[in-house]
């Protein structure tokens, strides 16, 4: 069945909602329509080519002087007409579909900021970057940006939507993947240096497994590998890099438990306590020749998290 | 033959006198034309170089020879190269300057003083639009789009103006066509006989004075908004972040048919010739272009078909769109069409609109996933859309520039270019450049974005095809500046018609006299009347002209 | 130039040329219809590029009109008549200068030229008025409006719209000064007749959509409600 499905409609990533199938079936219709008429005009110029070419040596002929013929110019107008217009009400129909969320649709909130994605449950659990959804339950993402315009884009699950500033959009899909997989999520529309690495990950799991990770956070074991995955995952890297060079924020290489000059001429030294209050209120220490541009991660850097995160940073040497 | 008459008249290059200053202030539209391409070809390769570098950097994953910043910018600025100074521009002012009274039978254009100022217009456009970078750069992407173009750092009021500027060189290159066509046709040459070159630059005349206007308005408001902050594209202070894209779109969505209506009337021109019979449908190809031109203004909102626009506003789009793809479907069937039963010669300008007739049926047929709303949810801002629109701006439109280009360079230089050179050129950027965006395809359904500096291992593969390709590209883009430098010193003396084409430019000589032609063009033959034997007039002077067995 | 210079190879019937006919024209008809054509083109896309503003306008009045309502009555509607009055009166000035044209009436030209530039520069200095009035109170675009009371929400919008439309209107008759000096020059030199009177059609033809744009102009800015 799952060959079938790659055969039918080719190159797509595996299809993980409801909504998949019928997209992906007027993807595979579209293809295959096309590779036809592709072959239907390719085909006959080829073999005039062919038969037609002035081979060397050969005498030029008078040809014949055919101007039209309206027969063929009204069948090659209408039928791609025909043809198009059954493709434009599928597209329609099935982009409807995709518009309105059923009611009993359960909303997350989804912020999009330079650089990366916040994810607010109704019960207030907050989630950077990663999103967990239980299996099979239809989700509806309200959406909104806090600077630029951002494009929320899960491949697998072939919806996507901008995030214009100052209004809300909405997406909504039902999974259709079985708990314990992952769906990637990118960011489609141009944002600057962080664009492609506004990532994040749509988990499906079993209810059981959710309730779980509300209750507890994750569980983490406090080493520079952990640390390393959560500076990974929260995008910290989109800003600073570990390897010295500059970017949007410093770089972490070597900045642990050293002095740091700041913007308001002053200085601190780079410790557990430095670092969290960064983490939760950036702009109250702002390093020195950087724009204060981060925005704070109240709620969304677990305590577990950031102790990892000191971990990694003493690693960074 | 006109040709027997070759070396007894002087060619536009003695007759305009020599030294800089004949080119500076000439109001000949030959030597305009000429300046133009010189520009045009300069702007490609420093657009090719940028589209290297950028191939370069995906070559493999993580950070490979620029940082992210340097990408946005080196892309942005590929972008506004490309479409504001490279194909806007290509063929209208470059080559149309040049053929267009030509194939018209005129002395020059309606008005000779417009066409060198908007020459000039364009050069400071484009300095002003390239100096944005050694002042800082941009990185908004060419599409500018607001408020990240509002808040962005960087020179962005200067590429912006510069772009505002190389718009009313492109008003004005279209109005002086749309006047030229209008009234200074040669007796004889009606509406129905016009070559379809002429038909396609008409259309893309009309929208380039209708539509660019408009685009002069937003980037004006974009420069007063980042400098006044007046909030009309700002959400933030009550302003609408979407109305700038439908601003924009409603310019650069015409301006997609500015781009490839040319590409399509030099292939209506070069397939006849080079079939040696009359072209297939004159009507529908000459009417399509027009219809095209009318419906393009019609379809912008299918670039936003996920911003935020009503559902039934994107429905609209969609059927509006598959209503302007209807005449670019006729065309290519018209096309092929033409060469049944004719003789075709595969000489390298018949070789570039066979490409033509290939990659742009790609381009085409992949339009049609992107137009149908629910596959464009997933296909939209991937490497599908850039696949697409390079299948059809550069498959087609470069493609079919550089076949005129061939085509007429014996006219304009008066030179013939080495052949199999010119036939290994063509090949090695036919292949490469299916190598480099057909691979696009590919990594666009996978799920790939547009405008990433970096991405997910599982594309590594895809990438570094992709960038192979980009090479090959390249070097046959170096191969053929060398043959055709080459041909400027060494090439052989070209005929007056090297390739037996009936329309006007091939009456006269190669390069053509000051005033184009030496007496009254004879336009009693049409401009595709191959294998039709036509009673000459005049004893003498039109023996060649049946049946295109001339040269 | 180059061509100018060279008259000899030419197949025209006419021997002599006059001073303003172009050699690559067969005949002074078709070169006027050319013309007319280019300009009527021209102005097409000037129409185009104001129409860009209407759209921002009409989009931003739907969304604010307490700002714009609000926002017009900083204006004073006395000036905004009398700029009116005199544009008017200065199309009918241009338009009879067109007519002495074509009657070789040299003197009517000049005339009518002159007071039409006389109508242009009140416009710009009464312009110039409302603009430093508004410059003092701050009722300024953007970021730079600071008038200090009866604030409305989006009222500086209001003042964008209204400076970047009466401020591109005002370099069109700027220009407009310009041109209608060139031909009142040319004509004091007696080069229009009824033979030849195109650059004062063409003028004429600006000079009327420089006006027309601002009936459209001054209903929308002076007159919300």
């Amino acid at each position: 069945m799952n060959i079938l499905l790659q055969w039918w409609s080719p190159f797509l990533p595996p299809a993980a909602s409801t909504a998949s199938s019928s997209v992906d079936n007027l993807y595979g219709f579209i293809f295959w329509l096309t590779m036809i008429l592709f072959v239907l005009v390719m085909g006959p110029a080829a073999w005039f080519i062919y038969k037609y070419r002035l081979k060397p040596g050969e005498e030029a002929k008078p040809t014949p002087r055919i101007t039209h013929h309206l027969g063929l110019e009204l069948t090659w107008s209408i039928i791609p007409s025909i043809l198009c217009l059954v493709i434009a009400v599928w597209g329609f129909w099935d982009f409807m579909v995709l518009g309105v969320a059923p009611a009993d649709a359960e909303d997350i909130y989804v912020t999009g900021y330079k650089w990366g994605w916040r994810f607010e449950h109704k019960d207030g659990f907050r989630e950077l970057n990663t999103l967990h959804i239980p299996e099979g339950k239809t989700i509806k993402l309200v959406m909104t940006s806090e600077d630029v315009i951002h494009s929320f884009f899960i491949p697998d699950f072939r919806v996507k939507h901008d995030l214009p500033p100052g209004r809300y959009t909405s997406i909504w899909f039902t999974p259709t993947s079985k708990a314990g997989s992952e769906h990637q999520v990118l960011c489609t529309e141009y944002c600057g240096d962080g664009h492609s690495g506004m990532l994040a990950k749509v988990f499906v799991w079993t209810p059981e497994q959710i309730r779980k990770l509300k209750e507890d956070g994750p569980p983490i074991p406090k080493t520079a590998d952990e640390g390393k995955k959560v500076y990974l995952q929260k995008n910290c890297n989109t800003c600073h890099s570990v390897d010295g060079s500059k970017l949007t924020g410093p770089s972490f290489k070597g900045l642990w438990g050293t002095q740091q000059p700041l913007t308001d001429g002053t200085s601190a030294l780079i410790d557990e306590n430095f670092v969290r209050e960064s983490i939760l209120n950036p702009q109250a220490k702002v390093a020195k020749d950087f724009a204060p541009l981060m925005p704070s991660y109240q709620g969304l850097v677990a305590k577990s998290e950031m102790e990892a995160l000191f971990e990694y940073l003493k690693s960074i040497k | 033959m006109a040709d027997n008459n070759q070396g007894q008249h002087k060619s536009f290059y003695e007759e305009g006198g020599k030294g800089i200053m004949s080119w500076v202030y000439t109001l000949d539209h030959k030597r305009i034309g000429l300046m133009y391409l010189v520009s045009v070809l300069l702007m490609f390769a420093v657009g090719g170089i940028l589209a290297l570098l950028i191939r370069l950097e995906l070559f493999r994953q993580g950070p490979t020879i620029l940082t992210a910043h340097q990408y946005n910018q080196v892309f942005t600025l590929h972008g506004a190269i490309m479409v504001f100074m490279f194909i806007i521009p290509a063929i209208p002012a470059s080559l149309g300057n040049f053929v267009l009274p030509l194939l018209l039978g005129t002395k020059d254009v309606a008005f000779p003083r417009i066409n060198i100022f908007s020459y000039y217009i364009y050069v400071i456009g484009a300095i002003i639009a390239i100096a944005s970078i050694i002042f800082g750069g941009v990185d908004t992407g060419w599409t500018f789009y607001t408020p990240y173009s509002t808040g962005s750092g960087g020179k962005v009021i200067w590429m912006v103006f510069g772009v505002f500027v190389l718009g009313f060189s492109s008003i004005l290159t279209g109005l002086n066509f749309i006047a030229t066509i209008h009234k200074l046709r040669a007796p004889g040459i009606t509406w129905s006989r016009m070559p379809l070159f002429c038909w396609g630059i008409y259309a893309t005349s009309l929208i380039q004075v209708l539509a660019t206007p408009v685009l002069a308005i937003t980037l004006l408001m974009l420069i007063i908004e980042r400098a006044w902050g007046i909030g009309i594209f700002d959400p933030a202070k009550g302003g609408d972040a979407v109305l700038f894209q439908h601003f924009f779109w409603f310019y650069s969505h015409p301006a997609v048919y500015i781009m490839i209506l040319p590409g399509m009337a030099i292939i209506s021109e070069i397939i006849p010739t080079f079939s040696k019979k009359a072209i297939f449908g004159y009507k529908a190809i000459g009417m399509s272009s027009v219809a095209i031109a009318i419906i393009g203004f019609l379809v912008w909102g299918h670039h936003m078909f996920v911003s935020g626009q009503s559902q039934f506003a994107s429905m609209v789009f969609s059927f509006l769109t598959y209503l302007v793809a209807i005449p670019s479907g006729i065309k290519v069937f018209n096309w092929t069409a033409t060469m049944y039963k004719g003789t075709i010669s595969l000489d390298t300008p018949m070789l570039y609109a066979l490409s033509f007739l290939f990659l742009f049926t790609i381009g085409g047929l992949t339009g049609i996933p992107l137009a149908a709303l629910s596959v464009d949810v997933h296909l939209t801002d991937t490497y599908f859309v850039v696949a697409h629109f390079h299948y059809v701006m550069m498959g087609g439109t470069v493609i079919a520039f550089y076949g005129g280009l061939h085509y007429w360079w014996p006219k304009m230089t008066g030179r013939m270019y080495n052949e199999t050179l010119a036939r290994l050129a063509c090949a090695l950027v036919f292949i490469g450049f299916n190598v480099t965006f057909l691979t696009q395809f590919i990594l666009g359904s996978k799920g790939m974005p547009r405008r990433y500096y970096d991405y997910l291992p599982q594309y590594q593969t895809l990438h570094q095809v992709s960038t192979v390709g980009s090479w090959i590209l390249g070097l046959g883009f170096l191969i053929m500046v060398s043959y055709l430098l080459a041909s400027l010193k060494n090439g052989a003396l070209a005929p007056a018609n090297p390739w037996g084409g009936l329309t006007l430019e091939w009456q006269t000589s190669s390069p053509p006299p000051l005033h184009n032609f030496e007496k009254q063009p004879n336009t009693k033959i049409g401009p595709y009347d191959y294998g039709v034997p036509v009673p000459p007039k005049k004893p003498g002077t039109l023996e060649g002209a049946v049946h295109g067995t001339s040269s | 130039m180059a061509q100018a210079v060279d008259e000899l190879k030419h197949d025209h019937k006419h021997d002599e040329h006059p001073w303003f006919f172009h050699h690559h024209f067969t005949d002074v008809q078709q070169q006027f219809d050319t013309a007319k054509l280019g300009m009527w083109t021209f102005l097409a896309t000037e129409i185009l590029m104001f129409g860009g503003l209407f759209v921002a306008y009409a989009l931003m009045f739907s969304m604010y009109p307490e700002a714009f309502k609000a926002g017009h009555e900083h204006l004073n509607v006395n000036l905004g008549v009398v700029n009116t009055a005199v544009l008017i009166f200065s199309s009918l000035t241009m338009a009879l200068a067109v007519r002495s044209a074509q009657t070789s009436n040299k003197r009517g030209i000049i005339i009518n030229l002159l007071i039409t530039i006389a109508c242009a520069c009140v416009f710009l200095v009464v312009k110039y008025f409302e603009y430093s009035h508004k410059y003092h109170e701050g009722l300024l675009p953007g970021i730079f409006y600071s008038f200090p009371t009866d604030y409305v929400p989006h009222i500086e919008m209001y003042f964008a719209l209204y400076f970047m439309m009466t401020g591109l209107h005002g370099i069109h008759v700027t220009v407009g000064i310009g041109l209608l000096t060139w031909i009142l020059l040319n004509a004091m030199k007696g080069k229009y007749t009824s033979a030849y009177y195109t650059q004062v059609e063409m003028v004429g033809l600006y000079w009327h959509l420089v006006d027309l744009i601002w009936i459209y102009l001054f209903p929308l800015l002076y007159l919300v409600s």
